[in-house]
């Protein structure tokens, strides 16, 4: 009976060396995309990208990041392209070398979302720099990502623009998680408190709560997706071609209907924008 | 994952049985590598006297609390392609969250096998030395007397493995029918607030690591051990 034990252990063993080969002589056909939260929890990765891979061949591995891990996972090399939402970030990426010009592929727009009660007073406004005024001034509950995400981004650039420093805050009313789009709607709900979310991601989340949009429609709440190849002189090891395919297939005719025709709840949620970025 | 609405949907899904799969297939050999390394190594600190060997027994029960997350993040430096391991290929692979994983179990096997092996040394060592065994053919022996103790020690190693998240959401990427597992396809459905998915898939993964650690004591009990004897 220990012999059987062992011979249980050992075959387990086997299993393991057996999958760590097949893993390490992955199809060439395999590419990694370091993508964002907001596009792939929201079902939109998973709702395309096997149109693009019956036309191709190519399968994706889709690493949900976010902007700012993102950026740093392919910067590393341990990506073969990206697709991300940061245009300072982006830049960033691209004048230090690793990646070729951005293509934008698609568009939606940030939401301010908060308490249905609106402590701060602020819902149903156009304006997020008032709103957020409001929510300072009132020293009302805000979630902020605090993960260097695109949308975390865009919340600090929003604070500036406001003369506002948060982190003022700190310790009472702004509630820095440093966690994804979900953790900062769920601790908002659970507060609750106001927090800036992609539309993706709060049309798809499942545990709004109290939570309500207050805010939409601002110019300035813009959500743009970008997809970078990576600069063949400082990537040469990337699978650089099967990733311009993928980066040609999401501008191109079938990927940008692809991804005009995903709907969660009878809602678009994302524009594709190829062809007229915004 | 991203199509589960309800837990009823994920086990209608064959997605569902991969995730098990998978993560079965990553927690059971990293438990089983970790024990096939660990019962002999806690068996030989128990024989042999060393320089460094109550540094090495005091680091394993140190490690009993090493951090996942912490593991994760070494393994992803050194297995990233800037790294100095990243040639293997191993990032976001299997391959790497059974690294990770085994990484982890390997000190809890390592200080329970040493404290189960020492005691019986302790007992039988001169008696197993008088009959002419060596200290290298006395190392079954003692892992067959204090078997009971060392499935204790295999299982408390399994026990870690296929309820950690930290180390593989990072080395593994949680990449759908790849290297997802119920961990971290749990992490994700609470992400998207899909709480009473992420709650029902909780409780599927410890309704099979019971019946794995079940499956084990029957089998020891079939073969005449009696659990936490001898």
């Amino acid at each position: 009976m220990v012999r059987r034990l062992w011979f249980a252990i050992l075959a387990a063993a086997a299993l393991f060396s057996a999958g760590g080969t097949s893993a390490q002589t992955q199809a060439p056909e395999t590419i990694t995309l370091a993508s964002t939260t907001s596009v792939d929890n929201s079902g939109l990765l998973a709702a395309i990208l096997p149109d693009f891979t019956k036309a191709t061949g190519i399968t994706v591995h889709v690493l949900a990041l976010g902007t700012g891990q993102a950026l740093d996972t392919a910067r590393r090399g341990d990506a073969d392209i990206v697709l991300v939402h940061d245009p300072e970030a982006e830049q960033k990426f691209i004048d230090d070398g690793n990646g070729l010009s951005p293509k934008q592929i698609a568009w939606n727009d940030f939401i301010i979302v908060g308490p249905g009660d609106d402590p701060a007073h602020v819902a149903g406004g156009k304006n997020a720099i008032i709103a957020l005024t409001a929510i300072a001034t009132k020293e009302a509950n805000f979630v902020s990502r605090g993960d260097k995400s695109g949308t975390n981004a865009l919340e600090l650039r929003l604070w500036k623009r406001a003369g506002i420093d948060p982190k003022s805050g700190a310790g009472s009313w702004y509630k820095d998680i440093g966690g994804g789009m979900g953790a900062a709607l769920n601790a908002a709900a659970a507060m609750p408190a106001y927090t800036l979310s992609d539309r993706g991601t709060w049309l798809s989340f499942k545990n709004k709560g109290p939570l309500k949009i207050a805010i939409e429609g601002d110019s300035a709440l813009i959500n743009r997706y970008d997809v970078i190849e990576l600069n063949p002189k400082t990537h040469a090891g990337a699978k650089l071609a099967p990733a311009h395919q993928l980066a040609a297939w999401l501008a191109s005719q079938a990927g940008q209907d692809a991804i005009g025709a995903f709907r969660v709840g009878g809602e678009t949620l994302f524009n594709p924008s190829a062809a007229d970025p915004k | 994952m991203s199509d589960f609405a309800t837990l009823a949907d994920a086990f209608a899904s064959r997605e569902l049985w991969q995730i098990v799969g998978l993560s079965l297939t990553v927690s059971v050999s990293a438990a089983g590598i970790a024990t096939l390394l660990g019962l002999p190594f806690g068996a030989a600190l128990a024989v042999w006297r060393f320089p460094g060997r109550g540094a090495i027994v005091v680091g394993a029960n140190a490690l009993l609390g090493l951090p996942p997350v912490v593991v994760g993040l070494v393994l992803y430096l050194l297995l990233s392609h800037s790294g100095p391991l990243g040639s293997l290929g191993l990032l976001f692979t299997p391959g790497a969250m059974i690294v990770a994983q085994t990484v982890l179990a390997l000190p809890i096997v390592t200080a329970l096998a040493h404290r189960a092996a020492e005691e019986r040394w302790a007992e039988y060592g001169d008696a197993l030395m008088d009959l002419g065994a060596s200290r290298i053919a006395a190392l079954p022996a003692l892992i067959a007397m204090a078997r009971a103790a060392m499935l204790t020690a295999a299982l408390a190693g399994f026990g870690r493995t296929v309820s950690e998240v930290g180390a593989i959401i990072i080395v593994g990427g949680n990449i759908a029918a790849y290297t997802r597992t119920m961990t971290t396809a749990i992490v994700l459905e609470t992400s998207k607030g899909n709480l009473p998915l992420a709650l029902g898939l909780g409780m599927v993964l410890i309704g099979l690591s019971t019946m794995i650690c079940a499956s084990a004591f029957a089998l020891v009990g079939r073969a005449g051990w009696k659990p936490g004897g001898v």
